[in-house]
């Protein structure tokens, strides 16, 4: 179908280039400082918490909001003066936003006929035929199920093939089951028909499955950018260590580096870790580690020098979740740590010793930083309600 | 009601008392409904009917007729006051149309505008029916006042020669047409915001993103969106204009020449007190009202209207 029509529309999916953007509300800043290269044809996820100016961001590309600095580029040209109807951008929203006194396909079409194209009504049947909605064409919105209209809402904004398909959180309203299935569908329709797609959630969850690329935003700010496995093996900030996905951290003091590793006094214990796996190679120091490379033994484990040995310490909780099992155990001297077993059938219980170990190579240096990052979260509706 | 539907016997008569019951008591809190408009809409239509088939009998008095079935009153009231008619229509209709074009923009700016700002929307809702704190008949006056030949607005438009020497602004078709559309417009305006306060400011953005420039958008999207407001401003300025006879009048800003049905009816009931003629002339301004208000409703198509 993308084949077919390519030729029909002077815009496939193109580059999107943000140059310093920034958007200042009074008395806040939204978004600060954004520069980011998201190439044509990818899916690009946008991920942070409400209030970090993830929506602001987008808003200011589809053009409802105007930027305080910066340039907005699409394809090369520059768009930051043109006003949100010519811009070759189209949005699903959060809320959908479908006209409730159309029929579906007056809503899918409607974007078709703005631009004058001669067979609008075929191609809104086209567009709907892809989401399997075809035969509910002459329904209005208001007959239509969470779910369904969700599907609508992206026929109406992908079936104007935009060179750049913006996604503000459309699943956030969908239950778990529905959404997984959507985002496979989301994902299918985005390589079926090759637009760039930018897609702004708060679930981590669902931007590592979805995107080929993650921003993790805080603060009006990108803390880090990249493929997801990166971003989630080696984080480069506190706040990404913690908000894709969880991490054990400690905090502590470089003490000796080598080319090759890096020795953290953590309390009275030394942590090793490899020098190519830290952002910083002295002074203050976090170290951290994912739940699930840690090993947990009743016994202590013999000492290696590649491995990092923590213990003992003891399990205060226990909770199975079928395919594993996550532990908390508290160790000494240190904060309680989290633990992702396989469940290969011998479960830890409650109130038992144990050893921790992983491997050293698993291992990741960050910034010591003040924590109580979560705090000033602003949520996106008072914001725009003072933007007013 | 669900259980009901599946279960049989006992439960069913048991059910069914129920509900009778209940509708005995929805009865009983329609009832000072019911007796309200038995006494104070049919009573007096079925004697105004009655009325405008009455007929003089040989040598009555002025003002005396006796019941008949005198169906050329409504004959002769058509061919003496058709003129009326159509000016009553076409006065309500322009007046309609201005009061749409004044209190639109109105209701949008305090419905979307000031939908940030509660204190300043209720604010602007009380100057919007602030004029009814003095008398309707007060300020027509007023206006009859400040429009009249000697005030200083004509004085001041004759000065710049926008009107010639010998004109005057009272006892003319705009300044009954004015007045009509100054009384009216809170009855657009409210109505109107009711609608226009409940628009998705989201959908104006989803269309803007759809290609469409704001001038498509409020074709397309905000008035189909705000038409029930249209709707019910528009009827609850026009029936009450094409009745009016307070603006048309001589003593106000009306002349001889302005007369509308109103004030047909008026004379007729009270001075020339030709009984059957009036009554004919209101039903008829009723039929008419009727049969053009509900070609509009089934047209503009809003079943949620009201």
């Amino acid at each position: 179908m993308a084949q077919k029509d390519a030729s029909v529309f002077a815009a496939g999916g193109s580059d999107l280039e943000l140059v310093g953007i920034s958007k200042v509300f009074p008395g806040f800043t939204a978004v600060d400082n954004i520069s980011l290269k998201i190439p044509a044809g990818s899916f690009f996820a946008l991920l942070g918490p409400s209030g970090c100016g993830k929506t602001t961001t987008l808003r200011l590309i589809s053009g409802l909001e105007e930027p305080t600095a910066g340039k907005i580029l699409i394809g090369g040209k520059d768009i930051t003066n043109t006003k949100p109807h010519q811009r070759t951008v189209n949005t699903v929203f959060q809320s959908y936003a479908l006209f409730p006194h159309m029929t579906i396909l007056e809503n899918v079409a409607f974007g078709l006929k703005q631009r004058k194209m001669k067979n609008a009504i075929e191609l809104a049947h086209e567009a709907l035929a892809l989401v399997e909605l075809d035969h509910m064409a002459s329904r209005k919105p208001s007959q239509l199920s969470g779910g369904q209209q969700q599907r609508v809402a992206l026929a109406r904004a992908v079936v104007n093939r935009p060179a750049l398909l913006l996604l503000d959180e459309p699943l956030g309203a969908l239950d778990l089951k529905l959404r997984r299935q959507m985002q496979i569908e989301l994902k299918a329709i985005q390589s079926e028909v090759g637009l760039t797609f930018l897609h702004v959630t708060h679930d981590q969850e669902e931007a590592m499955t979805m995107a080929d690329t993650v921003a993790v935003m805080n603060k009006g700010k990108i803390e880090q950018m990249g493929a997801p496995a990166e971003l989630y093996e080696l984080p480069k900030t506190r706040f990404v260590a913690t908000f894709l996905g969880q991490s054990n951290l400690f905090d502590g003091k470089v003490t000796g580096a080598t080319a090759s590793t890096i020795s953290v006094a953590v309390g009275s214990r030394t942590l090793e870790l490899p020098a190519k796996r830290s952002a910083i190679t002295s002074g203050d120091i976090t170290v951290g580690v994912r739940p699930e490379k840690i090993a947990i033994t009743r016994a202590k484990p013999a000492a290696s020098k590649s491995r990092s040995l923590i213990g003992p310490g003891t399990v205060t909780d226990a909770s199975f979740s079928g395919v594993s099992t996550q532990y908390l155990v508290d160790v000494p001297g240190l904060s309680t740590m989290t633990v992702f077993e396989q469940n290969d059938g011998d479960i830890v219980k409650a109130g038992t010793e144990v050893w921790l170990s992983w491997d050293s190579e698993f291992s990741f240096g960050i910034p010591l930083e003040a924590q109580g990052f979560h705090d000033s979260d602003t949520s996106t509706t008072t914001l725009a309600a003072q933007a007013k | 009601m669900a259980i009901g539907a599946f279960s049989h016997g006992p439960t069913g008569t048991v059910v069914s008392a129920e509900s009778q019951k209940k509708s005995r008591v929805a009865w009983f809190l329609l009832l000072p409904g019911i007796v309200y408009l038995l006494l104070f809409f049919l009573t007096p239509l079925f004697s105004l009917v009655l009325t405008s088939f009455k007929t003089a009998p040989p040598a009555a008095f002025i003002g005396e007729y006796v019941y008949a079935f005198r169906w050329e009153n409504y004959v002769e009231v058509l061919g003496m006051y058709g003129e009326h008619s159509l000016r009553s229509f076409t006065y309500a209709a322009i007046a309609t149309l201005i009061a749409l074009a004044i209190g639109y923009p109105l209701a949008y700016f305090i419905g979307v505008r000031l939908r940030p700002y509660p204190l300043l929307q209720s604010l602007a809702l009380v100057l919007v029916i602030a004029p009814f704190f003095i008398s309707f008949l007060l300020r027509t006056v007023a206006w009859k006042q400040l429009l009249a030949d000697q005030g200083w607005i004509v004085g001041t438009m004759k000065a710049f020669a926008i009107l010639p020497p010998d004109a005057h602004i009272t006892g003319t078709s705009i300044s009954v047409i004015f007045g009509l559309a100054y009384n009216f417009i809170p009855f657009m305006t409210l109505p109107l915001y009711t609608s226009i306060e409940r628009l998705d400011l989201r959908l104006i953005e989803a269309s803007n993103d759809l290609y469409a420039n704001p001038m498509t958008t409020f074709r397309k999207v905000t008035i189909p969106l705000t038409l029930p407001g249209i709707v019910s401003g528009t009827l609850l300025t026009f029936i009450p204009a094409a009745g009016d006879y307070v603006n048309a009048s001589a003593n106000f800003l009306g002349s001889t020449q302005t007369s509308m049905i109103g004030n047909v009816i008026e004379s007729n009931f009270l001075v020339l007190q030709n009984y059957p003629h009036a009554a004919s002339m209101s039903l008829i301004l009723m039929g008419a009202i009727l049969v053009l208000v509900s070609a509009y409703v089934f047209k503009s198509g809003t079943d949620d209207l009201l």
